[in-house]
């Protein structure tokens, strides 16, 4: 962070990747520069007072002013008007990042679960944001985990159709100065055109429980060719994986787009749902105090109805996967964690 | 004076007398010890939440103790500490003073708000030991209804028992207000303070209700499994947004507007100067109070909700910004040509000044529908809210306190402890909160127990200014054992100021007046 750079009204904003991002940084300027400026009349005006007028005897009178109409209607007048500016001004900013209705050159679904999202182009590639690798590997205390890399075209529209499989959350990238609710029961777009290539960060900005501040992905602005090669490459892999074992496609499902990695660790440590190192075949015992041994029928339940079993000290926080998951995928899903002895 | 004065202090004795006083100053003492308890509270929790952020990663507490201490945090500062703060302490123990009457119109009432203030604060207060709730201050469905644990149903419970006392408080207000003024008290003749807290208690009367139904929706879904904000149920989670801001969004204001009167009382008292524009004043706070109504949509810019809905909430929304820039000029201006002393409450009134313009300023920038969207749900939106509420509530009340603290106690509350404290809290808050703003405009949202490590350095510097203020109320607390320990007997009126309090005994006697007092003009005639 360059301290030297605070001069420059916008130097703390990340660099404006989008075609409106710009415009919002405009606006955000004259905001700063006309609130400065009211901030110096005010508390300028405040702060001589106080000096000039400071009681110096005891007996010292003051004015007998009550009103000045004039002055009053004045300051009144001109905050108004600037505001209004600002009003207009907003407005104009906000219809071009909102774009309601329009079309993109590239859609992508984009569905919200705690706590992930997963990207899905019109060509089937899906794209599960969390890894399974810690953002900052050397500290054991870092919470992140590595956001998967989602890649869009520079200089096309692109939009993004919301939804959320279980509660409200918010994407936001810092970079396009845009942010748009992802609502159950809900569609709702975020549209924007970039124009600097690179990568940036999309944050959740709508709490949404506990590894909230984790719900991270990365989006990579490319040019248009090295698109298409993403492209070809995601679907190549993914024909590929269909020629591997069932245990094998099962651990891809479950580092890749399924995303059970967020929450369920193989190497048995505990995030936020039971580890799956041990799982088959072991007893399981349940909030509710019953329990079972965890087996095929066992392991489906538990994807497709979560809060059917609730493993004792663990909150029922998983949402189901019904509708999202194939039932050959379960299958080997179920063959992969037979491998996590 | 040789014998021992007769107030109402030691008009009756014993914890009994106390327990079941009508009496409006002994409640309003009771609030300050409740509510004073409440914010030690809360700001554990807060010191707690900040020393979590100290480095990325994990510091302290896993993410759930993490959210749980904000989710605390949120609820007791706003529904028990800054909603009824003012209103409840001072406005208790100052409204009738000021309009000349012998009590409010309600002392059964009053005592009976207190009460449900308790058993509301007990009832949320107990989840901590039973089932901690991690929802947020502001209870967002489908989460708090589907996703996380019942303990949600007791905590709102008491929030809606809160509500209950606000509005009883409000209700009594209004009726003493208008029902109770001294002859010769015009409406236009009250203190500004009066007027705050009369516009504040529309609001309280108004807005609360809807609150109160808002939470008992939720216990409904969440209990019983009635379809109303939860989409598998066949419910809309936005809804429950519009309800909760249309409270919310006025109680921002229930929480302000009682620190503007107090602010309006100091600046004329310790600049010795007639108020300038007392009718601005006091119907912009009735403006305030009545288009706060209608600018709920303001949180919900990215919510899905119209882009018409949007623009059209952004308007109104910079409507209310007008009122509130007009009270700064006339708290202004009423310094000017004035004679001036720097006492501590001074310094407070001078601090909220300060902090509020930067406050009211950052809400414009909010307000604006385009800039919004960026800021929405980040670290700017805590920066702005903690400068107008914080910033502005707290520091008024440190000056209520200040200023008051003669005439309820009869002791004098020393001048340089309350400048110390001030120095504390004020830089503490600069140094916390400022950096929040920067850390919004980089993009680090709100409601985060782990971050980038590029926003380590504002944190930090964030976490070591929380360290400062909450060094600075420990003094201004210490101020109080030592004023009633140690404090110089107070007289009448130690600040020269001209409304009614000042013209009885301190501490007042049981009735406050011996005669009723006849009005015959404004209230600040500082000639
Ligand atoms: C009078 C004192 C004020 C108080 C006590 C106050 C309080 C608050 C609070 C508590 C929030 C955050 C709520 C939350 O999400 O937790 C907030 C947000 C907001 N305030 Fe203020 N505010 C004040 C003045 C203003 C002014 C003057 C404006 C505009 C002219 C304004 C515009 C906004 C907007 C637009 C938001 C929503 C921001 C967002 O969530 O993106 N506020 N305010
Ligand atoms: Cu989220």
């Amino acid at each position: 962070m360059n301290w030297f750079s605070f001069i420059t009204a916008t130097s703390f904003m990340p660099v404006p990747a989008t075609k409106e991002s710009g415009d919002v940084d405009n606006l955000y300027i004259f905001l700063l520069v006309s609130g400065l400026i009211s901030f110096i009349i005010l508390i300028g005006g405040m702060v001589i007072f106080i000096f000039k007028y400071r009681r110096k005897t005891e007996d010292q009178k003051s004015a007998y002013i009550t009103h000045n109409t004039l002055a009053e209607f004045l300051w009144s007048f001109i905050p108004f008007v600037i505001m209004m500016v600002i009003f207009a001004w907003g407005w104009s900013v906000f219809h071009d990042l909102r774009r309601v209705g329009e079309k993109g050159d590239v859609e992508v679904h984009v569905t919200a679960r705690q706590w992930a999202w997963t990207f899905k182009y019109a060509n089937d590639i899906e794209i599960n944001s969390p890894s399974d690798k810690k953002l900052v590997e050397n500290d054991p205390d870092s919470t992140l985990l590595k956001p998967e890399i989602v890649v869009v075209p520079v200089g096309k529209t692109i939009r993004f159709i919301l939804t959320s499989d279980d509660v409200l959350h918010s994407f936001y990238v810092p970079a396009f100065r845009n942010k748009m609710d992802a609502v159950p029961g809900r569609r709702t777009t975020f549209t924007f055109t970039p124009i600097e290539k690179g990568d940036f960060t999309v944050f959740c900005t709508e709490y949404c429980g506990t590894k909230h501040s984790n719900m991270m992905a990365t989006i990579r602005v490319v040019d248009g060719e090295q698109f298409a090669a993403w492209q070809a490459e995601k679907l190549a892999a993914s024909a590929g994986a269909s020629n591997k074992g069932p245990a094998e496609r099962g651990e891809a499902l479950f580092k890749g787009s399924l995303g059970c990695g967020g929450c369920h660790s193989i190497d048995g440590s505990r995030i936020v749902g039971p580890t799956f190192k041990g799982l088959y075949g072991n007893k399981r015992d349940f909030a509710d105090g019953s329990s079972v041994t965890a087996d095929d029928a066992y392991i489906k339940q538990s994807i497709l109805v979560p809060t059917a079993k609730i493993v004792a000290g663990y909150p029922p926080a998983m949402s189901s996967f019904q509708g999202r998951i194939k039932e050959d995928e379960i299958k080997d899903i179920i063959e992969f964690i037979k491998t996590l002895k | 004076m040789a014998h021992e004065q007769h107030n109402y202090l030691n008009h009756q004795k014993g914890i009994w007398s106390w327990l079941t006083t009508l009496d409006h100053k002994r409640i309003g003492i009771m609030y300050f010890v409740a509510i004073m308890s409440f914010f030690f509270l809360g700001g554990v929790f807060a010191l707690l939440v900040r020393a979590e952020l100290f480095t990325p990663g994990k510091t302290l507490f896993s993410a759930d103790v993490y959210n749980r201490m904000m989710t605390y945090h949120g609820a007791i500062m706003v529904f028990m500490v800054i909603v009824p703060g003012i209103p409840a302490i001072f406005g208790n123990f100052v409204l009738p003073i000021m309009i000349g009457a012998k009590d409010v119109a309600f002392p059964r009432l009053n005592l009976m708000s207190w009460y449900m203030l308790m058993i509301g604060a007990m009832i949320t207060g107990s989840t901590l030991f039973m089932q901690n709730v991690d929802t947020g201050w502001t209870f967002y469905t489908p989460y708090s209804s589907i996703k996380t644990g019942m303990g949600v149903i007791p905590m709102v419970l008491g929030v809606f028992i809160i509500g209950f006392s606000s509005i009883l408080t409000g209700l009594n207000f209004i009726v003493t207000t208008h029902k109770l003024r001294a002859p010769g008290m015009t409406m236009n003749r009250i203190p500004l303070m009066v007027w705050a807290l009369y516009s504040t208690a529309i609001l309280q009367v108004l807005a609360t209700p809807v609150l109160a139904i808002t939470l008992l929706l939720l216990i409904a879904e969440k209990a019983l499994g009635v379809g109303i904000f939860d989409p598998q149920l066949g419910g809309d989670p936005v809804l429950f947004q519009h309800f909760f801001w249309f409270y919310s969004h006025p109680a921002v204001y229930i929480m302000i507007l009682p620190a503007m009167g107090v602010i309006s009382e100091l600046v004329a008292t310790y600049s010795r100067k007639v108020i300038f524009g007392y009718t601005a004043i006091a119907y912009s706070s009735l403006a305030i109070a009545g288009v706060s109504f209608l600018v709920w949509g303001h949180h919900m810019f990215v919510s899905g909700q119209s882009e018409f809905a949007g623009i059209l909430f952004s308007f109104i929304t910079m409507l209310v910004g007008v009122p509130t820039a007009i009270k700064l000029f006339n708290w202004i201006s009423t310094m000017y040509k004035g004679s001036i002393r720097l006492d501590a409450p001074m310094l407070f009134a001078i601090g909220f000044m300060f902090l509020f313009t930067i406050g009211g300023l950052t809400g414009v920038y909010l307000a604006s529908t385009g800039m919004d969207v960026h800021f929405h749900d980040t670290y700017f939106v805590v920066a702005h809210f903690h400068y107008v509420m914080v910033g502005g509530t707290l520091m008024a009340l440190m000056g209520a306190l200040i200023y008051w603290f003669p005439k309820v106690t009869g002791k004098i509350y020393s001048d340089l402890l309350g400048r110390i404290a001030w120095v504390f809290i004020f830089t503490g808050f600069n140094v916390t909160f400022f950096p929040q703003f920067i850390l919004g405009n980089m993009g680090m949202p709100r409601r985060y127990y782990d971050y980038l490590p590029t926003f380590t350095e504002l944190n930090q510097m964030s976490t070591f200014g929380s360290w400062l203020i909450g060094t600075g109320f420990l003094v201004g607390l210490f101020g109080v054992f030592h004023a009633l320990l140690k404090g110089k007997e107070a007289g009448n009126n130690p600040f020269g100021g001209k409304t009614l309090e000042w013209t009885i005994p301190s501490p007042p006697p049981h009735e406050n007046f011996d005669k009723t007092p006849v009005i015959s003009g404004g209230p600040y005639e500082y000639r």
